[in-house]
């Protein structure tokens, strides 16, 4: 298919395995941390960024061509805000509840660097349709890491998925006790670091150099 | 088009913030009658878990009209405010439209009993926090609460809005000897001597101090009030 072949097919499924922005470029750890002690705004978090990124990527895409380059990063903040704010309203008027789970983080999505990094390395220089892409993939990236660690540190850290109870009481009786470790911010740290681990071990190429 | 020209990046600055502008603004204009309606909704929710009610946003609205019976704004030695009694979203118990030495009361019933529900703000670590008390008849006996926060730490600080934090509030008394004292957010394991107490969130310490504090303060303008309740049974 003409749509998805070569560089687009790479804009999009890169960034999910060997390109991805937050354990290869080390993109975005701010709210990897912030948002992932739950599943559920992990998984909300994702989504919305794909959404920004994705639609930011096309915008900046279309006006490459118009854009004063000493100006090119005020324009890319501004296109960035505006998303951002229209996200932020659309969840306040259709999903309230989500809104205020996320709070502060909806907003916070203009500094993630993928975002301006994406707009910055790959919009200003790709047509609408390969950026998109490139949008899309850069956001799923960042939003897979985001759930396989919000997954642990929830049923690590409180015994619950989605707020639902999933280690059975037995177990507890048992002597079992969740980790309150996983409820803080260091820990979210330290599941990165292992996913980047268990990654590099398999993809040989991404290990750098020992001199 | 020399796109490097700095007329050219003034007049293409100017024009995208005006056309962001009015894209925002429009977005606002729209969305606004919603928001509101869905903040209202989410404060009659709070309002009716305080009294230990937990409803669903669709039904949240006659649920709050058929218990709460009145509300009112009360001045700093306890009196009611004339005129300012009603309870619905455009009343200045509710909207929050009232001057700063006065402080919204709300009147439910439940079971046949007048339960009265005292609204709190405080700030936690990240932002402000805030809450609802229901105390019974006799100005002292907790019957519910209910936290809510702007941003604190979730899993940590955010736990307050759990059932785990706000139940064991149920049955404390504000007033201990004919004293306000309200109740202290303690450590949990610790304990005070003078006054009721509930554990607080481990690893949300600041959050719990906000809330302690917040119990202090806020629910300390209604004092007399209480008192006035408390000294009439």
């Amino acid at each position: 298919m003409a749509l998805l072949s070569g560089k687009t097919k790479e804009a999009l499924l890169g960034p999910l395995n060997k390109n991805n922005p937050v354990i290869v470029q080390v993109l975005g750890i701010c709210s990897a941390l912030a948002v992932t002690s739950k599943l559920e705004p992990s998984l909300v978090m994702a989504i919305a960024v794909t959404i920004v990124v994705a639609l930011a990527n096309v915008v900046i895409s279309l006006l490459r061509k118009s854009i004063p380059n000493r100006i090119r990063i005020i324009v890319q903040l501004v296109v960035a805000a505006a998303l951002v704010t229209i996200v932020s309203e659309v969840l306040k008027a259709f999903a309230y509840d989500v809104n205020k789970q996320l709070s502060v983080f909806v907003g916070l999505i203009v500094t993630n660097c993928i975002l301006m990094g994406r707009l910055e390395a790959f919009a200003l220089g790709n047509g609408p349709w390969p950026s998109f892409l490139d949008g899309i993939g850069n956001g799923l990236g960042y939003g897979w890491i985001l759930v396989v660690v919000g997954f642990f540190r929830e049923l690590l850290g409180s015994g619950t998925l989605f707020g639902k109870k999933v280690i059975p009481q037995a177990v507890y009786d048992a002597g079992y006790e969740n980790n309150g470790l996983m409820m803080l911010a260091p820990m979210a740290l330290i599941l990165v670091a292992i996913i980047i681990w268990i990654h590099r071990a398999r993809n040989k190429e991404l290990q750098e150099e020992m001199n | 088009m020399n796109r490097e020209n700095s007329t050219y990046t003034i007049i293409y600055a100017s024009v995208m913030v005006i056309i962001v502008a009015l894209g925002l603004a429009f977005t606002h204009q729209t969305l606004n009658s919603r928001q509101i309606q869905n903040e209202n909704i989410d404060k009659m929710q709070q309002i009716l878990r305080s009294l230990n009610i937990d409803a669903e946003a669709g039904v949240a609205d006659a649920k709050y009209n058929e218990l709460i019976k009145n509300a009112y704004l009360i001045t700093a030695d306890g009196q009611k405010v004339e005129g300012t009694e009603g309870i619905t979203p455009d009343d200045p118990a509710f909207s929050g439209e009232h001057s700063e030495i006065q402080f919204p009361v709300y009147e439910a019933e439940v079971d046949g009993s007048i339960k009265y529900i005292i609204p709190m703000n405080g700030a936690g670590l990240w932002g402000a926090i805030w809450g609802y008390l229901a105390v019974e008849r006799n100005g002292s006996t907790i019957y519910g609460s209910e936290f809510g926060h702007a941003g604190e730490t979730p899993g940590l600080g955010a736990e307050i809005v759990l059932p785990a934090f706000r139940d064991p509030f149920k049955g404390k008394e504000l007033i201990k000897n004919n004293e306000f004292k309200s109740i202290a957010v303690v450590k949990p394991g610790q304990s005070v001597a003078d006054r009721d107490y509930v554990d607080g969130i481990s690893g949300g310490t600041i959050t719990s101090k906000g809330v302690d504090a917040m119990l202090l303060e806020s629910v300390g303008q209604y004092k007399n009030f209480l008192m006035n309740l408390h000294s009439g049974n």
